[in-house]
């Protein structure tokens, strides 16, 4: 089955991100596809390349990196949610005349059209919210 | 699901300010009306309150979006279903959602609600027609 995938909480704060990188790296084990994920509202704050945790604690954005490394999948960061959030590339730091950019790697930032064209192209659409 | 037509629903649970999830919702619906899908709408829960009519938001600084859903018809998103128990638990009732109307060009242009009040039951037949279900 194709899955798509929506995240719509923040790292830390929300289990949603966690929850829905288990159930990514679950349905790939068992031979689903996950083409894309993408990031909604405080959810685009997963993709910062800046954030810290203690060492002794997972790293949220680089488990999602490296899942996007080794499988291909196509991680989309909302545009509009993300520029609310400081969240910028480094194409879109240049021109919104920002001194820098913090996207993680494996992360790409685009439209909300993706979001549809994901939920248009998937056998089934999966939210992980609040 | 016929060629390539998909049912959306957008579900809309949460009170219009207090957090940013029914801006945001909105605006998923109106990129998404570009896509020529066949879309509802459902309000419940507090999600019920975003259609009420008469918002003023100047006292909190942030931008009443209110309009936004009037305006609706013109993108082709004419099913707003509103969940009758979830007004009936907050005290309200249709006469207090804004009037939010379409144009049926498959009947003349008549003008038309586009709030359909469904109860708890109805509400879940609705869930339960959908290909895709975005909840907000």
């Amino acid at each position: 089955m194709k899955f798509g995938v929506v995240v719509s909480e923040g790292p830390y704060t929300h289990q949603a991100s966690d929850t829905a990188y288990h159930f990514v790296t679950a349905a790939l084990a068992a031979g689903h596809e996950v083409p894309r994920v993408f990031f909604y509202h405080d959810g685009v704050n997963v993709g910062t390349r800046l954030s810290i945790p203690p060492q002794d604690e997972r790293n949220i954005q680089q488990q999602w990196s490296a899942l996007a490394k080794e499988h291909g999948t196509d991680l989309v960061i909302c545009i509009a949610a993300a520029q609310r959030r400081g969240l910028l590339d480094k194409n879109e730091a240049e021109r919104q005349g920002k001194d820098a950019d913090n996207i993680a790697e494996g992360f790409r930032i685009s439209g909300l059209g993706q979001l549809i064209e994901m939920a248009i192209d998937a056998d089934r659409l999966m939210t992980f919210g609040d | 699901m016929e060629d390539g037509v998909k049912k959306f629903l957008y579900v809309n649970r949460k009170a219009p300010y207090g957090t940013i999830y029914a801006l945001e919702a909105l605006e998923v619906v109106l990129i998404g009306a570009a896509f020529d899908q066949d879309v509802s709408l459902a309000f419940l829960d507090d999600g019920v309150f975003q259609l009420t009519k008469g918002q003023d938001t100047k006292e909190i600084g942030v931008k009443n979006f209110s309009p936004t859903f009037r305006a609706l018809g013109d993108y082709e998103v004419t099913k707003l279903y509103v969940e009758k128990e979830s007004l009936d638990e907050r005290g309200l009732t249709a006469d207090d959602l804004q009037d939010i109307t379409y144009e049926d060009e498959d009947d003349d242009w008549a003008e038309k609600p586009s709030i359909l009040i469904v109860s708890r039951s109805e509400m879940a037949d609705v869930m339960a027609g959908q290909d895709v279900i975005l909840s907000f």
